[in-house]
């Protein structure tokens, strides 16, 4: 099994590319493989905890408790995520924080790297 | 110990968007990126401007007094001061009408390194030694 690294930068509502990317994460784990999430940029704000549901729009906090259940790695750019207004202690549990070094370790152990943009 | 060469390419003008703007962040932790690897391992990006992506780097910008944020042109002043190799499509800018004094650079600084204008059968070769090719 490889290791899958995704650099997700899209917002959570208003871009399907957020929730391509985490289906897909979704996906690649339950074969066996290792995948790691890395937010950046507006997907940032997807780590906020007490997300509600609603149908009309998209949601990141289901999806992304169900992933780290199945042991992808998800961490946020600490940066991009306090800039807009969400402090470490309002995320969502598990979600680690740390710097856009992060994101370049990971890539360093990956086989494959899917870089999901923003705009 | 490895060396992961990376090719971070882009392809759309800073302040239209953030991601682009990214790119030149997250190049830049490349000088950090040791603290959480092993002993000797190493990530190596490249920063390759293509097509719109060039609009963004322009000498003389002045994105703190309107805007209270850095330039791109200073991202890409320290990308140079850190040692980056940082390339730009010579093809797009003579279509842009972009001419080699018009971009930046950080002599002021104390780097050594410039911006390299190049082919893009150059750039296309960056991408091919490339692990991996991240757009931007």
């Amino acid at each position: 099994m490889g290791v899958l690294t995704m650099g997700v930068f899209p917002g959570l509502v208003g871009s399907g590319c957020y929730d391509f990317a985490l289906k897909l994460a979704g996906a690649a784990a339950d074969k066996g493989h290792v995948v790691n999430i890395w937010f950046s940029g507006n997907a940032t704000v997807s780590v906020k905890a007490h997300q509600k549901h609603l149908k009309d729009y998209s949601t990141g906090e289901k999806y992304l408790v169900e992933l780290m259940e199945k042991g992808v790695e998800v961490c946020t750019c600490e940066a991009c995520t306090v800039s807009r207004g969400i402090q470490k202690t309002e995320s969502i549990a598990k979600i680690q924080w740390n710097a856009m070094h992060w994101y370049l370790s990971k890539i360093h152990c990956s086989d494959r790297v899917l870089q999901i943009g923003g705009e | 110990m490895a060396d992961v060469k990376c090719a971070f390419i882009v392809q759309r003008p800073q302040y239209k968007g953030e991601t682009s703007r990214l790119a030149l962040t997250h190049a830049l932790s490349y000088q950090t990126v040791e603290v959480l690897l092993e002993d000797g391992d190493t990530v190596t990006p490249s920063l390759c401007f293509v097509g719109e992506g060039l609009l963004g780097i322009s000498k003389g910008q002045n994105a703190m007094a309107p805007y209270g944020i850095n330039s791109s042109e200073m991202h890409a002043k320290n990308c140079l001061l850190v040692d980056l190799d940082v390339y730009v499509c010579k093809e797009d800018m003579e279509r842009f009408g972009i001419t080699e004094n018009q971009l930046p650079d950080a002599d002021d600084m104390g780097a050594e390194k410039k911006i390299n204008i190049v082919p893009f059968a150059q750039i296309e070769k960056i991408m091919e030694e490339a692990k991996h090719v991240l757009f931007f």
